[in-house]
C-alpha cells in the first residue's frame, strides 16, 4: 500500500471517529464542532516543539573538529614520506 | 567465512581530501579484507593522478579507480562503482572528509552483531553530532526531518545522511529504482529500503562540515526537498 493511501486510511478514520461523535452527541456539539480546529492546532503544536526540542537537544562536536585537523596532519605527513604529492594545483 | 568490503566513494576535484581518506580507511581498518573503489567524474584538478599515485603505494587490488568522462551524478556513480565490487558488502561515503573513516568499524561491528542488511551512519542520536553548522543550517535540518518522520514514518532518524553500510545484493536491489537526485537520493533509498522489509540499523557519526566551499542548503534545496518527499509520499 502506498504511503500516501496510510495516511489517508487514518485520516477518513479519524473523520470517522469525529462524525460519530457528532451523531451520537455524548459531548454537547459545541464542542465537538471544535474538535477538528483542536486536532490541527495541536499537530503544529507538535510539530514546533519537536522542532523546538531537536534544536536544543542537536548534538554537535567541536572537539571532532579538532581530532580531524590531527588526523589530517598525520595523513599528509605519510603522503610525504610517501613522495605523493597532493598540493592543489 | 571472511566478508569483504567495498568502499564506493565518488569524487570531483578531490585531490586532497582523497589522498587523506585512503590513508585514514587504511589505519582504521587494518584487519579487515576490503577494497576502496574511487569514481572519479573527469576531475579538472588531477584527483585520478593522485589515485594512481596510491595505486602504487597500497597496491592496484586494493585501490580501484573507475573513472567516468565527466559529472554524471551521484546515483549513477554509485551504480558504476558497484558494477566493479567484488565485495559482499559496500560501503558508500563523502570524499569530503565530513565522513570519518574511523566509524567504518563500527559499521562492520554493528552488521556483524545484528546480521543487518543497511547500516546507516546517524548524527541525530547520542554520541553522534555536528560540526560547523550554524543556527539557520540547524534549523532547517531539524525541521526537514520532522516532516520526513511525520509523514513517511521511515524507521530511521537519519534520513538525508550519506555514510551507509549496504549488503551488496540489498543495494543492488534499491538502487535501481531510485529516481532522485542530490541528497533527496539518499532519503529515497533509505524510504525504499524500510518499505521493502529490509533489516536497517543505525550507528551514531559525527560529521564535520567541509572546511573550504560553503555547504549549500538554499531555497532551490528546500523545494527540491518538499517535492522528494511529495515523490516518496504517493511512490512507497
Amino acid at each position: 500500500m502506498k504511503h500516501i493511501v496510510k495516511i489517508i486510511t487514518l485520516l477518513v478514520a479519524i473523520t470517522a471517529l469525529w462524525i460519530g461523535l457528532l451523531e451520537m452527541s455524548i459531548i454537547p456539539h459545541r464542542y465537538t464542532w471544535l474538535l477538528p480546529i483542536y486536532f490541527v492546532v495541536s499537530l503544529g503544536c507538535y510539530g514546533l516543539l519537536m522542532v523546538g526540542v531537536g534544536l536544543m537537544q542537536f548534538p554537535t562536536c567541536p572537539q571532532e573538529a579538532a581530532l580531524l585537523q590531527q588526523d589530517i596532519a598525520e595523513a599528509k605527513e605519510f603522503l610525504k614520506q610517501k613522495g605523493l604529492d597532493v598540493s592543489s594545483v | 567465512m571472511k566478508n569483504k568490503y567495498s568502499v564506493i566513494i565518488p569524487t570531483y576535484n578531490e585531490r586532497l581530501n582523497i589522498a587523506l581518506i585512503v590513508y585514514l580507511v587504511f589505519k582504521h581498518i587494518k584487519g579487515v579484507d576490503f577494497e576502496i573503489i574511487v569514481v572519479d567524474d573527469g576531475s579538472p584538478d588531477g584527483t585520478q593522478d593522485v589515485v594512481r599515485q596510491l595505486q602504487q603505494v597500497y597496491g592496484e587490488d586494493r585501490i580501484l579507480l573507475r573513472p567516468r568522462p565527466k559529472k554524471l551524478g551521484l546515483g549513477t556513480a554509485y551504480i558504476h562503482g558497484l558494477k566493479h565490487a567484488s565485495g559482499d558488502f559496500v560501503v558508500i561515503m563523502d570524499a569530503d572528509l565530513s565522513h570519518h573513516p574511523k566509524y567504518l568499524p563500527s559499521f562492520i561491528k554493528k552488521q556483524q552483531e545484528t546480521g543487518a542488511s543497511i547500516v546507516t551512519g546517524t548524527r541525530y542520536v547520542k554520541g553522534g553530532g555536528v560540526h560547523g553548522w550554524n543556527l539557520m543550517r540547524k534549523l532547517t535540518s531539524r525541521g526537514a526531518n520532522v516532516l520526513a518522520q511525520t509523514l513517511l514514518w521511515p524507521g530511521v532518524s537519519d534520513l538525508t545522511g550519506s555514510f551507509r553500510l549496504y549488503k551488496k545484493s540489498v543495494l543492488e536491489d534499491i538502487i535501481t529504482q531510485v529516481v532522485s537526485k542530490g541528497y533527496v537520493f539518499q532519503m529515497e533509498m533509505i524510504v525504499r529500503a524500510s518499505r521493502k522489509g529490509y533489516h536497517i540499523e543505525e550507528v551514531p557519526i559525527t560529521f564535520v562540515d567541509r572546511v573550504f566551499g560553503s555547504s549549500k542548503l538554499g531555497g532551490s534545496e528546500i523545494v527540491e526537498y518538499l517535492k522528494g518527499l511529495a515523490y516518496l509520499l504517493v511512490t512507497t
